[in-house]
């Protein structure tokens, strides 16, 4: 006789089995909510919400690559003495060999000095790499110089993005545009997105690269006479959402880490982080239309490892939060690493006209 | 000889399968043959069937299945139709409204055009399942206060859906069909209109729904408490109070000092669902078109308390000393 069609009371079994299974299933969901890897400190007024939220369970953070030793600097000049020398060239020779030196330690430890020098000689512009490093060694060197409302007090370095790998480890690409014909159209959005939302996937390319408005509230409290229907979409504060998301994530932080709950855009109720991620949109998005984007010209398809290196748009890697963060609200743990390399500050003055500001 | 229990209900009752009255002439006959499925019984009649769709059922039921077939081959078709794919991405996957620059007007197939379909057939069958509703009330002599509830919820999804994209010029502003998209729909709503917890109407909403649920399970609990001594048969206590309708207001008079009548907790309960959606359609329809910011408005209106500074100085827009 089936369960489905049982008459009179309830088989014993059929009881048991029945109150064993919502019994498991409850402690199931008991035991996950209880599971929790976080703790939650109290930030601003009671009951406003103002928390902050940490995760406990984070691995721990790689050790620092040790610092080369400072070294006595002679006389000669970089650009005296070697070849091919464009931007460090008013560095003291042994600055500039310690300089390398380091730079190896942070970028390819495994692969040495030929993942960006040649046999050919030091001095070739050869691989690529060359190049990019070149490029990077002035991008930094812009970022410390310039960027301070958003880097102050560690500055960068380029251990900040590569942490000891030649290809940082948080680096986007254009998506391309969708092709689908006829249906099935995701709208470059509504598959597993940042943070798991169904929200927009690149929102890097137009809040990193171009400069699309990520304010979306409304400024009035009544809509102006004529802008009824005509103010941001519900689709580009979507994408500013999911911009947001991406910050919490590559930063390790809740949202009440800059913004109130009460208002998300009143800057009167935010905390002074959200200045700092202000300046940092900026920055980022500064580096990547003058540093990164355009290395795509001087950038082979393929990597030397073979691995694809321009994206499905034929664009160069580049930068968002998760690049320097790396999911840690201060970038290798707010150690400052520049003031053992002055000459990653800025541009190198030559010797006797006023030092790098 | 059946035992009743007050919490889990094991009573099943058994007779011949009941058909139904007698349908008037020209009626679709109702299908299926009844038959008695024993888990059913568990919470509910164990009797299956038969159904009765009739021409309106049908055609709701028709349209119904091709919102669903335009939402599920979209689905389909942006997995490239890989099932397993399909079942892992199924909370994520959504057919979106068109772009904004569609604005009212009729948009490409694969950049909402299929949205627009998926929306037309889906109204067409919560409207004319309405109408279906409402007749069968009608046919079994029934007042008939479920069409009507009925039509509050389709209220609400016509406001999200059809007349407050109307009202804004653009369809754009519609709910995509999907699980974390219309949820998302939802959070980006709140974040562009400055807060939906400021909007009275959404509070309102609100305290209707918390309600429902506070009445359904003192009501629940009431008459269950005292079916032991006929308190079951609410309806003929309306206007024949025994001892279990006697005892229950007792019971609420002593601890709330007030009580409903075996007629009246039926309308609260009425209302209180009913204002749910109504409420709730309101305050959307006021969102975007009177309203552009509820958390200005609140301000306005004295509703947004304040509190001490966040931050000391106060942070103000780096934006405006560029």
């Amino acid at each position: 006789m089936s369960i489905f069609k049982q008459k009179g009371p309830t088989p014993v079994l059929v009881s048991y089995a029945v109150w064993i299974l919502l019994g498991v299933g409850l402690l199931h969901v008991v035991l996950f909510w209880a599971m929790n890897h976080t703790t939650s400190v109290q930030a601003g007024y009671r009951g406003t919400g103002m928390q902050t939220i940490t995760a406990t369970n984070k691995p721990a953070p790689a050790p620092l690559p040790a610092v080369v030793a400072p070294v006595e600097a002679g006389k000669d000049l970089a650009k005296d003495v070697y070849l091919n020398v464009q931007v460090l060239g008013n560095l003291k020779t042994e600055e500039f060999n310690r300089l390398m030196e380091q730079i190896t330690a942070w970028v390819s430890p495994k692969e040495g000095c030929f993942y960006c020098h040649s046999d050919q000689g030091l001095d070739v512009d050869q691989p690529y790499t060359k190049v990019v490093s070149r490029r990077m060694i002035e991008m930094t060197q812009f970022i410390n110089a310039n960027w301070t409302s958003h880097t102050q007090p560690s500055g960068v370095t380029c251990y900040t993005c590569h942490r000891g790998k030649p290809v940082p480890a948080n680096i986007w690409y254009t998506e391309p545009a969708n092709t689908t014909v006829g249906l099935g159209n995701d709208a470059g959005q509504n598959k597993p997105s940042i943070g798991l939302t169904a929200m927009q996937r690149d929102v890097f390319t137009p809040f990193l690269m171009n400069a699309n408005q990520i304010r979306v509230e409304g400024v009035t409290s009544l809509p102006k006479k004529g802008t009824v229907g005509k103010g941001p979409t519900l689709q580009s504060t979507e994408a500013t959402y999911s911009l947001m998301v991406h910050i919490s994530k590559a930063l390790g932080v809740n949202c009440t880490h800059c913004h109130n709950t009460q208002s998300t855009a009143d800057w009167s109720l935010s905390t002074p982080q959200r200045v700092t991620a202000w300046h940092g949109l900026n920055m980022i998005r500064a580096i990547n239309t003058e540093y990164l984007a355009p290395l795509a010209s001087v950038m082979p398809a393929k990597r030397l490892d073979g691995s694809a290196l321009l994206g499905p748009t034929g664009d160069a890697p580049k930068a968002n939060c998760a690049t320097c963060h790396n999911g840690e609200n201060k970038p290798v743990q707010g150690v400052s690493l520049v003031e053992t390399f002055p000459e990653l500050k800025g541009p190198v003055a030559a010797p006797g006209k006023t030092a790098a500001k | 000889m059946a035992e009743y229990q007050n919490i889990f209900n094991t009573v099943q009752v058994r007779t011949e399968p009941h058909h139904g009255v007698e349908l008037p002439k020209g009626e679709l006959s109702r299908q299926g043959k009844p038959v008695f499925v024993w888990l059913l019984g568990k919470i509910g009649d164990a009797q299956f069937g038969p159904i009765h769709l009739g021409v309106a059922g049908t055609v709701s039921a028709v349209c119904f299945v091709m919102a669903l077939l335009i939402i599920g081959m979209n689905f389909s078709a942006s997995v490239h139709y890989n099932p397993i794919e399909f079942i892992r991405l199924f909370p994520w996957l959504a057919l979106e409204p068109p772009a904004p620059q569609y604005g009212l007007g009729l948009a490409p197939m694969n950049e909402g055009g299929w949205w627009q379909m998926a929306g037309f057939f889906l109204t067409m069958s919560l409207l004319i399942w309405w109408w279906h509703v409402y007749n069968r009330a009608r046919a079994l002599g029934l007042g008939t206060h479920m069409a009507w509830a009925f039509a509050s919820a389709i209220f609400l999804f016509l406001t999200l859906g059809f007349i407050r994209p109307l009202l804004l010029g653009n369809w754009s502003e519609a709910v995509p069909f999907g699980i974390f998209a219309h949820l998302d729909w939802t959070a980006a709503f709140s974040l562009r209109y400055g807060n939906l917890y400021y909007n009275p109407f959404h509070m309102l909403s609100i305290a209707f729904l918390y309600g429902s649920a506070v009445l359904f399970a003192m009501h629940g609990a009431t008459i269950l408490a005292v079916s032991h001594l006929g308190g079951d048969r609410e309806v003929e206590q309306i206007t024949d109070r025994g001892t279990a309708a006697e005892r229950a207001a007792l019971f609420w008079r002593w601890t709330m000092g007030f009580n409903a009548t075996m007629e009246s907790i039926h309308r609260w309960a009425w209302w209180f669902a009913v204002l749910t959606p109504l409420t709730g359609a309101i305050g959307m329809l006021l969102t975007g078109t009177v309203v552009e910011n509820w958390y200005l408005w609140g301000i306005d209106h004295g509703l947004v308390p304040t509190y001490p500074a966040i931050a000391d100085p106060v942070v103000t827009d780096p934006a405006l000393a560029q």
